[in-house]
């Protein structure tokens, strides 16, 4: 019971990010009702889980390295700072990510411990906030420029274009649930693996470490997150916040899920470093931000004059922003709980 | 692959819908030659033929429509493809309503206007034609709408300059001598006229279509 206590703040950001960022994923092909909301649903779920449970290890592992932390009340009062910052800075409309949260919360605990923050990784994960949206902008521009003119020679008839486009957005979405699983759960569960209550199983002769039963927990809240609460969320995206034509849908969840993909897939990884490419680095980014990425996108290879460039110069504050307010409530609440609530939150 | 199948037999039903719109302007054309040259038993039939036409193209419209809200399917353009396809039944129910009305009230068509007249409904034939090519091209090659849509609008044009020309001639002919019978081809010579300032207006519609479907 107070395993799963110390766990819930992490279940929490789970959960909100499940009900926020599924959005991303499937928002337009819900909201302009190309498929339906049970589909998606469904859909996001099941891959957020299997991405979280397969896939999830890298990103969360950076995060490790970032700050080990060690004591389960400590991790729980990470993820607690990383919940308020997300909801404070949302509830005053600044953009904020998850990811930037928790990065921030695990500074204000390695301050609070007297441990060393790794600045090479550190900057390092900085980086990689800077590079998804461009690199999200850049796949949305080629990817956009490639349908156009395979649109313009194949002649395809509206109707056959509206079924490829339904097909295309469940089986993005899937990539894009899945991608978001591998990506995030380390921002959900990462800071609870060093003190992970779990053993490593093996069952049907298949190992099932303690860290992926913590990603399947984590998985789990995403998943009730997005049945619970992402419908509404999904309907604003669709219809009002960018109103997006269904093809254009398809590229920017396409280009944003590769991006999610680029930053969590250790496969990928291996096979940059074994060709002697420089790696991308495994590192929780922002969904939100690589969509926003990936719609500017379209707009520079539209041509269009009016693209607002200023959306990228507000996300940029987030960057130093988010960080910076989630090590210092994370501080302060490491501080309560050890001295008023008399928790152990480092060793 | 359900959805495949249903989208398949869609397309099919909208070609169809089409070519009657098509087979309507064609018909058009030849009853108003046959009425012209005073074949009036081929006419009636022709008459009789664009009827069915118009009957036809009335359920293939529903029926369309019903399959697109049925499955779902378009949704970002549907409610374009539905106006489209209701104001291209306008063509056909205005091809059936001008010939049914040269079959009611058989005006008069003084001989120095009959070339005249055939012009007006072979540009009709044209011009409708050209709709259709723009129709077909809104839903499989959006870029080269705007080139039929132009050739109708220079349909449209000719038509009004013969229109023109046949309502000053009609007053000044010694042909007909009633004021009544010359009112009597104004008044056919406007309705033909219209037919094209119907291809005008979905043409205009369509423009807009257009744009909104760029990706």
């Amino acid at each position: 019971m107070i395993i799963l206590f110390f766990l819930s703040s992490g279940l929490f950001l789970g959960w909100s990010l499940g009900a926020n960022d599924a959005a991303n994923v499937f928002g337009t092909a819900v909201g302009s009702r190309m498929i339906k909301f049970g589909t998606a649903a469904t859909i996001c779920g099941l891959f957020v889980i299997l991405g979280a449970v397969v896939s999830g290890a890298g990103a969360a592992h950076t995060l490790g390295k970032l700050g080990s932390i060690n004591m389960l009340a400590g991790a729980f009062t990470v993820a607690f700072s990383a919940a308020v910052t997300v909801l404070l800075m949302t509830k005053a409309s600044l953009p904020v990510s998850t990811s930037q949260a928790i990065v921030g919360a695990i500074i204000g605990w390695n301050f609070f411990s007297n441990t060393p923050t790794d600045y090479s990784v550190l900057t390092q994960i900085a980086g990689t906030w800077f590079l998804c949206p461009v690199l999200a902008m850049v796949f949305a521009f080629l990817l956009y420029l490639i349908t156009r003119s395979t649109l313009k020679k194949t002649k395809t008839h509206l109707l056959t274009l509206d079924y490829y486009t339904r097909f295309g957005l469940v089986i993005m979405g899937a990539f894009g649930s899945y991608s978001l699983g591998a990506n995030n759960i380390g921002n959900v569960m990462g800071v609870f693996i060093p003190s992970s209550p779990f053993t490593d199983l093996n069952i049907a002769g298949l190992d099932f470490s303690s860290t992926q039963q913590l990603f399947l927990i984590g998985g789990i809240a995403i998943a009730i997150g997005v049945y619970t609460y992402s419908k509404r969320v999904m309907l604003t995206v669709g219809s009002s916040i960018f109103e997006l034509t269904p093809i254009n849908a398809l590229i920017v969840i396409t280009s944003s899920s590769l991006v999610l993909f680029l930053f969590a897939s250790r496969g990928l990884y291996n096979w940059f470093v074994s060709v002697g490419i420089p790696p991308i680095p495994l590192v929780p980014v922002s969904s939100s931000q690589a969509v926003v990425g990936a719609i500017l996108g379209i707009g520079v290879a539209k041509g269009a004059k009016n693209v607002n460039f200023s959306i990228l110069g507000k996300i940029s504050i987030g960057w130093v922003s988010t960080p910076v307010i989630a090590a210092i409530i994370s501080f302060i609440a490491l501080f309560f709980m050890q001295n008023v609530f008399q928790n152990q939150v480092y060793q | 692959m359900k959805l495949f199948g249903k989208s398949k037999a869609l397309i099919a039903e909208i070609d169809s819908y089409h070519r009657v719109i098509q087979q309507s302007g064609l018909l058009f054309y030849e009853a108003i030659r046959e009425y012209l040259e005073g074949k009036l038993d081929l006419f009636e039939d022709r008459v009789i033929q664009i009827k069915k036409v118009e009957i036809e193209a009335d359920k293939l419209r529903r029926d369309i429509k019903h399959k697109l809200y049925s499955y779902l399917l378009i949704p970002e353009s549907r409610g374009d493809v539905l106006a489209l396809l209701e104001t291209l039944d306008d063509v056909v129910d205005m091809t059936h309503k001008v010939s049914k009305n040269f079959s009611i009230e058989n005006p008069i068509i003084p001989e120095s206007l009959k070339r005249e007249f055939l012009l007006m409904a072979e540009h009709t034939k044209n011009a409708i034609e050209s709709l259709v090519e723009a129709c077909n091209a809104y839903f499989t090659n959006n870029c080269a709408v705007n080139d039929h849509i132009n050739k109708v609008f220079f349909y449209e044009t000719e038509i009004d300059m013969i229109e023109e020309r046949i309502k000053r001639a009609v007053f000044k002919t010694d042909e007909i001598d009633k004021f009544s019978r010359q009112v009597h081809v104004r008044y056919f010579a406007e309705k033909m006229a219209n037919l094209s300032d119907v291809a005008e207006n979905i043409c205009d519609r369509l423009s807009v279509f257009v744009i909104k479907r760029k990706i």
